[in-house]
């Protein structure tokens, strides 16, 4: 592990780090070919959009179905996270370095980067730095505005807004572009230049705690530790969503020791996915945040297929009488019948992330939903 | 040894029109909401024609039948 | 005589032509509308629209030879496929001609539904909203007997079948249950511009 820092100069309260600044601090963009693929590789960088899939990986398959585009994946649909937007918005060059060195490897002419349409600082921010580069590399880049939805973040939603301009989720895979998240590609930007990777994500504390907002930690940092870096739980909590809207809840018991390393989440059958950590207080009802979540994930289905579309807004329906007119059976039997169903019947990943957060919630909270009473939910920060 | 087949379900293309169901329930089931669930695996021999048939039948062409490969489980 | 009998047999044949493509057209408006019932499967509607216009199409192809072969019409091959070609009847022959290549447009296009693609059959299918009114008014205009009463009587229930379901399938709103949920959604993902 290198001991650079995604975050490293200036306080990030200070604005976007000019491409000078960026310069005398890292040195210019190293000249690094298609063998960077095999530094990425042997880095071990997974990719920080929410798959976790190996970035170097990635990078092979695109090279040798000769991908055209390269996403800079910066739509960030996810409500709570805000890391993509913030490495965007003051580590703009970092972001550049590593499309560039991601288009070169690949071979790769045409970049797109494709920032959401209501993030008017980050884009700023980029076109400054774009405006800062050498017209050899600015030649490359073009940006897209990433509609301000969920699944505008969908790869193949991406690159169907590239090609076409509709933000669609399609059944193709991304053919002829390779998608990469933002924070990934700042990470590449890094790892050219020491050979390895920072051993650090980024992660976005929601919830309760005293200071919200993006942290770099270290990937042998604990839940727990992440959350003292954010100012200490507001009350002692009850549970913690690992991973944003498409990821899973966990106990507070079981949360706390979790090391915040995308390789342990997964052998414990969770993921870091867009990097978002929900802690949830104690006072807040889990029935009724669950339910209200799953509200949100049903009117963001793109209603292309009828399992997701009908499917999560039943689901919906059903958790919202469960926690507002209280538990009954028929509904926790159609919550799981149902969830057992819609999953893997979709087009795209949307019904099968909003299902497994509802089973983990299911499993997680299983007690509490088989007896809640009616009641009005909490709103949460 | 003979060539086994899976159904794959175009999930946009497909509107719920049912005619799979109807010609098929041996192995496509419809949800709650008429869009079809189909048992994975591969296809019965006794079952392809009425298979092929659904295939063929369903109006918007969502249907395919695709080759197993050894071992590979079919998707819903 | 020679003459009249190849006669009669043109305009039985036409009469269940007219019959046959107005079944297919409302069993085709049926399929969309996704009619189903107590014994009867949606399968069986477009399978029924699928067998109808291929029996349509021998009945036509009788009524197209028989037409053609009649010495008393003196028409010859060509005026079966390009329109308006005939001295006879120049005008509502034509018309049948225009009908009868749109249907065949369409029953190519079905067969090989497989290798075009959905979309592309779909587009071509909507000229049957072409191909037979064109037909019904080739109907009344061709014949001898065209003001005799059953072939009145036959073309008016036929026509007024078809324009009552029609009717329904146009003003009972989309038969896709995710047709609005899709276009709301669709509106909010379309390219914004930058400014």
């Amino acid at each position: 592990m290198s001991t650079m820092r995604l975050l490293a100069g200036r306080t990030l309260s200070a604005g976007p780090e000019g491409f000078a600044e960026h310069a005398a601090r890292l040195g210019h963009l190293p000249h690094a070919g298609r063998d960077l693929t095999e530094v990425v590789v042997r880095s071990g960088l997974t990719g920080r959009g929410g798959a976790g899939f190996p970035a170097g990986l990635k990078w092979r398959a695109a090279a040798a179905r000769h991908a055209q585009v390269l996403v800079v994946n910066g739509a960030e649909g996810e409500p709570h996270s805000k890391k993509d937007r913030l490495l965007m918005s003051t580590r703009p060059h970092l972001v550049l370095d590593g499309a560039l060195l991601a288009a070169r490897a690949v071979r790769v002419k045409e970049i797109v980067l494709y920032i959401g349409e209501h993030h008017t600082i980050a884009r700023a921010a980029m076109e400054r730095a774009l405006a800062e580069r050498p017209a050899a590399d600015r030649k490359h880049f073009r940006i897209a505005a990433a509609p301000a939805r969920y699944v505008s973040g969908d790869s193949s939603a991406a690159v169907h807004l590239v090609t076409t301009g509709i933000a669609l989720p399609t059944n193709a895979p991304a053919a002829p572009a390779m998608v990469q998240n933002v924070e990934t590609l700042a990470h590449v930007a890094l790892i050219a230049r020491s050979g390895e990777d920072t051993g650090t994500v980024l992660v976005t504390m929601a919830g309760g705690v005293a200071r919200p907002g993006v942290l770099e930690v270290e990937t042998s940092s604990t839940i727990a530790d992440a959350i003292a870096l954010a100012g200490g739980a507001t009350e002692p909590p009850r549970a913690v969503l690992m991973g944003g809207y498409f990821g899973a809840w966990v106990e507070i018991g079981q949360a706390q020791g979790l090391t915040l390393d995308p390789a342990a989440l997964r052998a414990r059958g969770l993921s870091l996915g867009c990097g978002v950590v929900g802690v949830l207080p104690g006072s807040h009802c889990p029935v009724c945040e669950t339910a209200g979540i799953m509200r949100y994930l049903a009117g963001e289905s793109s209603a292309q297929c009828g399992p997701c579309f009908f499917g999560l807004r039943a689901l919906a329906e059903a958790s919202g009488r469960i926690a507002t007119q209280g538990s009954n059976s028929e509904d926790l039997q159609r919550l799981h019948r149902w969830a057992a169903e819609v999953r893997g019947r979709g087009a795209c990943k949307h019904p099968d992330g909003a299902v497994m957060f509802l089973q983990s919630a299911l499993s997680t909270f299983g007690q509490e939903f088989a007896s809640h009473p009616a009641h009005r939910a909490r709103r949460s920060a | 040894m003979s060539r086994h087949y899976e159904i794959v379900v175009d999930r946009i293309r497909c509107d719920g029109r049912g005619l799979c169901a109807e010609l098929l329930p041996e192995l496509i089931r419809l949800d709650d909401w008429g869009y079809p669930i189909i048992s994975p695996g591969p296809i019965p021999e006794h079952l392809m024609p009425l298979a092929e048939r659904a295939v063929e039948d369903c109006p918007v062409l969502a249907l395919t039948l695709r080759r197993t490969e050894q071992g590979k489980r079919a998707s819903r | 005589m020679p003459d009249t009998f190849l006669w009669y047999v043109t305009r039985a044949a036409g009469a269940v032509s007219l019959v046959l493509l107005s079944g297919v057209v409302i069993l085709g408006l049926l399929s969309t509308m996704r009619v189903q019932g107590e014994g009867w499967p949606r399968f069986l509607t477009t399978g029924l629209h699928r067998n109808v216009a291929l029996i349509a199409v021998v009945f036509l192809f009788l009524h197209i030879v028989t037409a053609v072969v009649d010495p008393f019409t003196h028409l010859g091959w060509g005026a079966a496929l390009v329109p308006f070609s005939s001295y006879y009847r120049t005008f509502w022959l034509g018309l049948g001609v225009i009908a009868f290549d749109l249907l065949l447009a369409i029953i190519v296009t079905s067969l090989v539904r497989n290798f075009i693609g959905h979309r592309t059959w779909r587009a071509i299918h909507w000229l049957a909203y072409g191909s037979w009114p064109v037909a019904v008014i080739h109907g009344l205009g061709t014949g001898t007997d065209v003001w005799s009463f059953w072939f009145m009587l036959l073309t008016a229930t036929c026509a007024g079948i078809v324009l009552i379901v029609a009717g329904y399938r146009f003003m009972a709103g989309p038969f896709d249950p995710l047709h609005t949920a899709r276009a709301v959604f669709r509106g909010s993902v379309e390219k914004r511009e930058l400014p």
